[in-house]
């Protein structure tokens, strides 16, 4: 038989030129040279991240909207939120980094959830998804960027600091970042660009795909 | 070697996009992914240079990130400004000791470590050394996974920055620092990102490709 270039896969750590093998559900093909992980057989892939991804917005929400921590003074109690965090960095002359702050935490995270739902909703309806390439290139540049689980460990990091001088509540929010944190790994372990690129093929009619 | 045979090397070049192999004729004529319409390399362009020039700004910012004060904490009581080091060790001796190691982690091991690998990748990979290709590959795979966790520090600060600003009895303050380890923390993930790991496996196949 021919080699057809479809058959083929080229490792993006090491360029090994490799033939694909079918694999079983919940298996991972690794590069034999290396050892990257090539592509895995995620079960029902496009179902359940778009379940996640639906669920990790929700959560988004909540987490942004309510307090993380309140301390309690004399009586008094004083919440801040992710986003009063960033504007009273920015008051303080740091702007450079509460910029980062706010990209980190809550621009990136929200472009990879809307691309995610963006790409992943027409396809769920056998649907070719408006501009699609955009969203999937968009989820790669992304993905690095937003750091839920960073921030999540920094809350907890302060909370320790703080219970030193002063009574800490936690909020909402920071309960809803613990989730958030959980279903953007769900949401990333769930995902295969294989799963997409092979539903497209599939949609579009074009015989480029496996 | 007929087992060990780079796509490159067949003229065939994988999308970084969607991963679908395709043959590009010459690397100096733009080839576009049939499936997706990406541009197709053959390797990152201009990788060793870009990264070169990031990882290096990353070494001046570096200095000042560790020296100046991260943050300034004060109360009735006492006053005291902290650099990232300072602060540390502050935290370990007030009993907080494993909170001190996280952050100790997060902001003085992964930093060093991923200035130190990114200089030995990139110049393995300038004198085309043939040593250890795989170790190498776990190393730039590693620094990729742990890279984003030295935002820890900065988080902490804006954190505690905001909230004890609320209350009237004490005072934190963000440092200059803390704009330099921002720096030095994204610099380095830029310069990973702009690392191309199929360098290091392509003196093993008496390859080269400038692109």
């Amino acid at each position: 038989m021919a080699d057809r270039p479809a058959q083929l896969i080229a490792c993006h750590d090491c360029d090994l030129l490799q033939r694909e093998i079918f694999l079983n559900p919940g298996c991972t093909a690794t590069c034999k040279r290396c050892g990257a992980v090539l592509y895995r057989n995620a079960t029902d892939s496009i179902n359940r991240t778009l379940a996640y991804t639906v669920a990790a917005s929700i959560l988004f929400v909540i987490a942004n909207l309510f307090p993380i921590l309140s301390i309690e003074m004399g009586g008094d109690r004083a919440g801040i939120t992710l986003y009063g965090a960033v504007l009273s960095l920015w008051d303080q002359g740091f702007q450079a980094v509460s910029v980062v702050v706010l990209l980190t935490t809550i621009v990136m995270p929200a472009i990879q959830l809307s691309s995610m739902a963006f790409l992943l909703v027409p396809l769920e309806f056998d649907q070719v998804p408006f501009r699609y390439t955009l969203y999937v290139r968009t989820l790669q540049y992304v993905q690095p960027w937003s750091m839920v689980e960073v921030f999540l460990l920094g809350v907890l990091v302060s909370l320790v600091k703080l219970t030193h001088n002063f009574k800490v509540i936690p909020g909402v929010a920071l309960w809803s970042f613990a989730m958030l944190t959980l279903l953007i790994a769900a949401v990333a372990s769930s995902f295969s660009a294989r799963d997409v690129w092979a539903r497209l093929d599939r949609i579009t009619g074009r015989g480029v795909s496996r | 070697m007929s087992e060990s045979k780079s796509a490159a090397g067949q003229g065939l070049c994988s999308c970084h996009v969607c991963n679908l192999v395709s043959r590009l004729e010459r690397p100096s004529l733009a080839g576009h992914c049939p499936r997706c319409g990406t541009r197709l390399h053959f390797r990152t362009p201009g990788s060793v240079s870009r990264c070169w020039a990031l990882l290096i700004a990353a070494y001046i910012l570096y200095i000042p990130s560790n020296l100046l004060v991260m943050m300034e904490t004060g109360s009735l009581i006492s006053y005291r400004k902290d650099t990232i080091m300072s602060g540390i060790v502050h935290l370990w001796k007030t009993g907080s000791e494993i909170i001190a190691l996280i952050v100790f982690v997060a902001s003085v091991v992964i930093p060093l470590l991923k200035l130190i690998s990114l200089t030995v990748l990139l110049v393995s990979v300038q004198r085309r050394l043939k040593w250890h290709p795989r170790q190498r590959t776990r190393l730039y795979r590693m620094i990729e996974l742990v890279g984003r966790w030295s935002m820890l520090d900065v988080y902490v600060v804006t954190l505690l920055a905001t909230l004890v600003q609320l209350g009237s009895m004490a005072i934190v303050k963000a440092g200059p620092a803390s704009i330099a380890f921002g720096a030095v923390v994204i610099l380095t993930m830029f310069a990973s990102k702009q690392f191309d790991p199929r360098l290091i496996w392509d003196p093993l196949q008496n390859e080269e490709f400038h692109d």
